[in-house]
């Protein structure tokens, strides 16, 4: 972590882009201090990045004064900090200097004030009249060229349109049947997961990290509390970290398969999405049996799990690993040599490595890029470095190979269930710690400790130290990481998600721009942008 | 008038009924859904039209995203109030008679969001028929609902959207 001041901002940052390989801004956000000891200046503007091949990381932090509570942006050295600043402005007012759009991201245009502010009331609602019509964007981008001589139709896409998976809007500028401009507008699902996780204990905050990419729960659940026992210095049991990393594989199959049915759903390919859901229901059976929640899961705790593996759940996995290839296989069938399928998914979208790096991509896009970016690889955790799998990188980073890196990611995904539940180890699921753990019922109801203990747990919660941590996982979007704030008592000070797709989807001008409208619906699916954890 | 009744006409080649009975018998097997899906219950959503639930069974898989060509909305996920303003639009573009269907916690009553953002109920903007438990529901809940919602039109319960205030 360094702390740097805001006159210095812009060198450090970019010394560690261009010196230290420092080449991913993975995220931008704020603390507000109000509520901590050292509360002048008031906000603290956090820069988290690191190498997009490498596992180090590094917190860059700086206060603005508070007389003026502006920066210098840096979106001219990332694209990604585009987005990211304009978030920050959002949520606390900070404000940066030189940005090309500083304007409201996930909050309405009517809404007054700064939601993740101390002092901002959580039950503050406002209501919005009138939606945003986005001209004042999109006269930007037209530049000069005015509206009555140019040839051009403007066209808006969603919130509610079946192309725009979950609530996207996009306003696009068309000549003909070509993109001339996107402006896209995200925040139709922004439903305040942050500053309700500031509400309730660490332990309240689970559930509504099942919300965040609701195709693949449990993966949220993992990646929460595998930031606060990196506070805590706790390491789950061997059994509880090969049962996390059975069901994170399971989740990342069960999001690249909504991912892929979907995709192929909007270029025409239909039969397949029923091929493949088929799959996704077999895993639900498993998932249900073991958690009694078909979608949200809630399974994960700080610690280790809500309970042990069920009788039967191996014989379920089992059958999951002897179907899901024949279903894969029908696809691959169905549209891997597919002239329809082919031309409008090859070549379509594309971007280069570099330019996805800059955006801030991780994950299946950045992989069908060509960068080996994965951190099972780069940070093994939970002993992925002993499960024999690959990494799977695509060549062109189009829409073609976003999917079939997904297809193959699913294969490899299935080695790794089929090893992990071969060596699963047996002990108990959760840590020994008084800390996290609740003691036995037996205990609880006969001794005083123990009963103390439990209500201690329940009533205040779980006490991570006072400090900052930023943990992460390797989700089906790629990372996922949660930036934690503790003031030492059991309510987080603050929880920020590091959401893999709202950095994806920022990138959605760049990659539609000069295409066919038909392209961008291809392009679109073929990206997996989840609004829950867009959006938050 | 039912199955039995149709199966005959083949062989007394005549039938007599009343128009609204011929009526409602048509919109209770037809039913065209507007997926309005915002979030996780869409997920579900999705499983209730994929093949092991098969919303098809009941005549309601001809979901369409244009609000001109559905009778049926169904809200499946969080309504935040950037979107609100959206959702009342695309109710007031269907055309009569209507139905909504809240599905889950969120579109009934904004779940566990009670914050800043998120509209508490989908009937804070729009009239509301039938509200589904769950987070998300099941589809068997979902499936539920579009038949409850059958035997209403059945019964010639007029929709919420044509009910004035208090004759519930």
């Amino acid at each position: 972590m360094f702390r740097v001041e805001p006159s210095g901002l812009r060198d450090v940052l970019r010394s560690l882009r261009d010196e230290h390989g420092f080449d991913l801004l993975l995220d931008v956000t704020a603390v507000d201090r109000l509520e901590l000891p050292d509360s002048k200046p008031r906000f603290d503007v956090v820069y988290i990045l690191r190498p997009s091949v490498g596992s180090e990381r590094v917190r860059v932090q700086c206060r603005p004064p508070d007389e003026d509570l502006a920066l210098e942006t840096v979106s001219d050295l990332w694209k990604s900090a585009n987005w990211a600043e304009r978030e920050v402005y959002d949520q606390y007012g900070v404000r940066f200097r030189n940005h090309p759009n500083l304007k409201r991201i996930l909050n309405h245009k009517d809404f007054v004030g700064h939601p993740l502010r101390k002092d901002y009331d959580i039950k503050k609602q406002q209501w919005l009249s009138e939606p945003d019509d986005l001209m004042d964007e999109m006269r930007k981008l037209r530049g000069g060229a005015e509206e009555e001589e140019s040839e051009s139709v403007l066209l808006n896409i969603g919130p509610s349109h079946p192309a725009m998976h979950g609530a996207l809007r996009a306003l696009v500028d068309l000549e003909g049947e070509t993109v001339r401009h996107t402006v896209p507008e995200i925040g139709y699902l922004h439903r305040g997961f942050e500053k309700s996780a500031e509400k309730g204990t660490y332990t309240h905050v689970i559930p509504f990290t099942d919300r965040l990419n609701y195709c693949s729960s449990v993966m949220n659940n993992i990646g929460y509390c595998r930031t606060i026992e990196k506070m805590l210095g706790i390491e789950p049991t061997a059994r509880a970290q090969t049962i996390r990393v059975v069901l994170l594989e399971l989740g990342r199959i069960m999001d690249h398969l909504v991912c892929v049915a979907a995709n192929l759903v909007d270029v025409g390919a239909l039969t397949n999405y029923w091929y493949l859901f088929n799959e996704r229901e077999r895993i639900y059976d498993v998932i249900e049996a073991l958690c009694g929640a078909r979608l949200t899961h809630c399974y994960v705790r700080i610690g280790g799990l809500a309970h042990d593996l069920h009788a039967g759940f191996e014989e379920g996995v089992e059958g999951i690993l002897r179907e899901l290839p024949k279903a894969l296989g029908d696809v691959e069938r169905l549209v891997a040599r597919n002239r329809i399928f082919l031309d409008r998914v090859v070549g379509v979208g594309a971007i280069s490595a570099e330019e996805a790096i800059s955006h801030g991509f991780t994950g299946p896009c950045l992989r069908a890029c060509g960068v080996p970016n994965d951190l099972r690889k780069d940070e093994p955790y939970y002993g992925y470095d002993g499960y024999d799998w690959n990494v799977i990188v695509g060549t062109r980073g189009d829409a073609y190979d976003r999917i079939w890196v997904r297809m193959e990611e699913m294969r490899e995904s299935m080695r790794i269930v089929a090893q992990a539940m071969k060596k699963m180890p047996g002990g108990p699921v959760n840590v020994d710690d008084k800390r996290v753990s609740l003691p036995p019922k037996t205990e609880v109801y006969g001794n005083i400790e123990a009963l103390m203990n439990h209500f201690m747990i329940i009533m205040e919660g779980i006490k991570p130290p006072a400090g900052e941590c930023y943990g992460s996982i390797e989700a089906a979007n790629g990372e996922l990481g949660f930036f934690v704030v503790s003031d030492g008592t059991g309510k987080p000070y603050k929880v920020k998600v590091r959401p893999p797709c709202f950095y994806v989807f920022s990138a959605f001008p760049r990659l539609t721009e000069g295409g066919m409208i038909q392209d961008m619906i291809a392009t679109l699916g073929s990206l997996n942008i989840i609004a829950g954890e867009l959006d938050r | 008038m039912g199955l039995r009744e149709i199966e005959n006409l083949s062989g007394s080649g005549v039938l007599t009924t009343r128009l609204d009975a011929v009526l409602r018998w048509g919109r209770r097997n037809s039913l065209w859904p507007l997926p309005y899906g915002t979030a996780c219950c869409a997920i579900e959503f999705m499983a209730v039209v994929a093949s092991p639930f098969d919303l098809s069974r009941f005549g309601a898989e001809v979901v369409r995203f244009s609000p001109r060509q559905s009778d049926l909305l169904i809200v499946s996920g969080t309504i935040v109030h950037k979107q609100a303003v959206i959702l009342r639009r695309i109710y007031a573009q269907m055309a009569e008679p209507k139905w909504v269907i809240a599905m889950g916690a969120c579109a009934s009553a904004g779940a566990f969001y009670d914050n800043y953002c998120t509209l508490q109920g989908i009937d804070h903007v729009i009239p509301v028929d039938i509200y589904i438990p769950g987070c998300p529901p099941r589809p068997e809940a979902v499936l539920h609902a579009v038949t409850e919602l059958q035997r209403r039109i059945d019964a010639g319960v007029p929709p919420r959207s044509q009910r004035t205030e208090g004759s519930a």
